[in-house]
């Protein structure tokens, strides 16, 4: 097991916004976790990456990592792509990238330039002039430099046209290809489900289901408060 | 003509060391939004350290090169150590307070550090051993003096290499980054309280030099000589536009240059008897100033004040200082 969540619980003042979730991501998978707005999939991400405070366990290749520092953990293989993409805005496409391998102290950015042939040609540009797409792109390209063991993307099409959506979602299902586990969070149910192995269903602040992708597509419940399809 | 040059003179060396202690400011307020009003006494620490290690080292027979290197190689880490001591202590345990805690921590601190450096070098005007023999140099009717030359050389020198540091390095980079997005700066496994502990101590060993360079320029040195040079230094550090560092630069050097020409000239503007007044001090050619070249500190503020109404943001800076 890559990664293992047990009874995560996170609280913003007195507000319980994750409820003792359990979750497992095995080595190789594509997991999504879906749900509405305010389900706790974007909160659950940051517990996972230690910017928030949480109670429970989490165990990552075989570590606890419940006490770890938040830039500890990029070392290990564990980065994450934010919500909003994060990108640094007044430094250039180059730059940002070398943010990603500031780990590893070693800039070679030509494999994300193979990938994203886009940001090639605006390495000197400053990030904050990019599209939205284009800054996605960045923000994915940025966590790849790490050499990531498990990426955890929260929700990489938000506010994006419907053509990047497509790409974006390209880009992942490739990541994913190339032997990187990939733990998704996404408000489009039915795209992330039929890339994802695994799904999990997040309904404020717990697992509500969870199972195959294929058999979250098919589940009655999804269908109809997810997937936008009437009950059968 | 011989006024304006020589003022100019003047004014591109005291500018200088504003600019470096402004760096200072502008490098800590772009990393985390704080206005660190203690700076000023790190400058002032830096001097009188040097002061110290000096006046011990004068009676050894070293050439006098040696002894000031000396002094100024102990007074930049010691101020290194206080600067990252008054973030380690002081500031980090408030980063997330709300902005007027560290601010006023800040002032804080400055006292804290005035009434420590009165306790170990007294508040007497220490006069700062001249051991370097100066020597004048003319051109077009100004003097520059050996002194100068170095104080220019070695800020300009200063200033290059921090803005190769901060633009051409992953450490620089990365202090960027963090001044932009700490947070995501930290999922990029930037530690981000590394980056602003190096940020406060490159700071504390500029202004070390910089207080260094000025009690041997200006001779003296006094517990109380950081709270005006800082705050003339942050007045530079806000019109170059505060958290921009070439801003600082140019703020620091632009505010030396119009303190000088404004303290030059300020004399003959102000004379009343130019002015045409029937004054009995006038008569055979007679003068009566009303403000004499002791207004200088004045100019420095004035400039301050105009940035604020005119351009908030400063010179080159994009950002409108909405916080405190």
């Amino acid at each position: 097991m890559l990664l293992e969540v047990k009874a995560l619980e996170v609280h913003y003042g007195g507000i319980r916004a994750v409820k003792g979730i359990d979750l497992e991501v095995e080595q190789g998978e594509l997991v999504c976790l879906i749900g509405a707005n305010g389900a706790g999939k974007t909160t659950t991400l940051k517990a996972i990456c230690r910017l928030l405070p949480s109670s429970g366990k989490i165990a990552y290749a075989g570590s606890d990592i419940t006490r770890a520092k938040v830039h500890e953990l990029p070392r290990q293989g564990l980065v994450m792509v934010p919500e909003g993409r994060g990108i640094f805005p007044q430094l250039t496409v180059e730059e940002n990238l070398a943010m990603g391998a500031y780990v590893r102290g070693r800039v070679d950015a030509e494999r994300q330039y193979a990938t994203f042939p886009r940001l090639k040609e605006r390495r000197t540009q400053v990030a904050g002039t990019l599209s939205g797409g284009e800054q996605q792109m960045l923000a994915i390209a940025r966590a790849l430099m790490t050499e990531p063991k498990l990426l955890l993307l929260d929700e990489p099409s938000m506010g994006l046209a419907p053509m990047m959506v497509a790409r974006i979602f390209e880009v992942v299902r490739e990541i994913a290809k190339r032997g990187v586990t990939i733990l998704l969070v996404e408000q489009n149910a039915r795209l992330a489900l039929e890339l994802a192995h695994r799904g999990y269903v997040m309904e404020s602040g717990a697992i509500a289901v969870s199972g195959s992708a294929k058999s979250l597509l098919e589940d009655a419940r999804v269908k109809e408060a997810y997937l936008g399809e009437a009950a059968s | 003509m011989d006024t304006f040059l020589q003022q100019m003179v003047n004014g591109l060396t005291a500018g200088s060391v504003y600019a470096v202690v402004a760096l200072g400011y502008t490098m800590v307020y772009g990393i985390i939004q704080l206005i660190n009003f203690a700076h000023g006494e790190v400058v002032m620490i830096g001097a009188m350290v040097a002061f110290s290690v000096i006046n011990l080292l004068v009676p050894s027979g070293l050439p006098p090169l040696a002894i000031v290197l000396i002094g100024a190689g102990c007074a930049v880490p010691i101020c290194m150590l206080v600067g990252y001591g008054m973030e380690r202590l002081a500031y980090r345990p408030l980063r997330h307070a709300p902005r007027l805690a560290p601010l006023i921590t800040a002032i804080g601190v400055s006292i804290i550090l005035q009434h420590i450096a009165l306790m170990i070098w007294s508040r007497n005007i220490l006069a700062f051993p001249q051991i370097i023999p100066s020597r004048s140099y003319f051109i077009g009717g100004a003097a520059i003096t050996t002194i100068q030359i170095a104080i220019l050389a070695i800020c300009f020198m200063l200033m290059a290499s921090l803005a190769i540091l901060v633009y051409r390095t992953p450490l620089g980079t990365a202090m960027r980054a963090t001044a932009q997005n700490p947070q995501v700066a930290g999922l990029m496994g930037i530690d981000i309280n590394r980056v602003i502990a190096v940020t406060f101590i490159l700071g504390a060993g500029l202004g070390a030099v910089a207080g260094v360079l000025f009690g041997t320029y200006y001779g003296i040195a006094q517990y109380t000589m950081g709270s005006v040079l800082g705050l003339k230094a942050f007045s530079a550090a806000v019109l170059g536009g505060i958290g921009n560092i070439p801003g600082a630069m140019l703020g620091g050097v632009l505010l030396g240059v119009v303190e000088a020409l404004g303290a030059g000239y300020i004399g003959d503007f102000t004379d009343v008897c130019a002015w045409g007044v029937p004054l009995a001090a006038c008569e055979g050619g007679g003068t009566f100033i009303l403000f004499g070249s002791n207004y200088q500190d004045v100019f420095a503020f004035l400039v301050l004040i105009l940035v604020l109404v005119f351009r908030p943001q400063g010179l080159l800076g994009e950002r409108v200082g909405d916080r405190a």
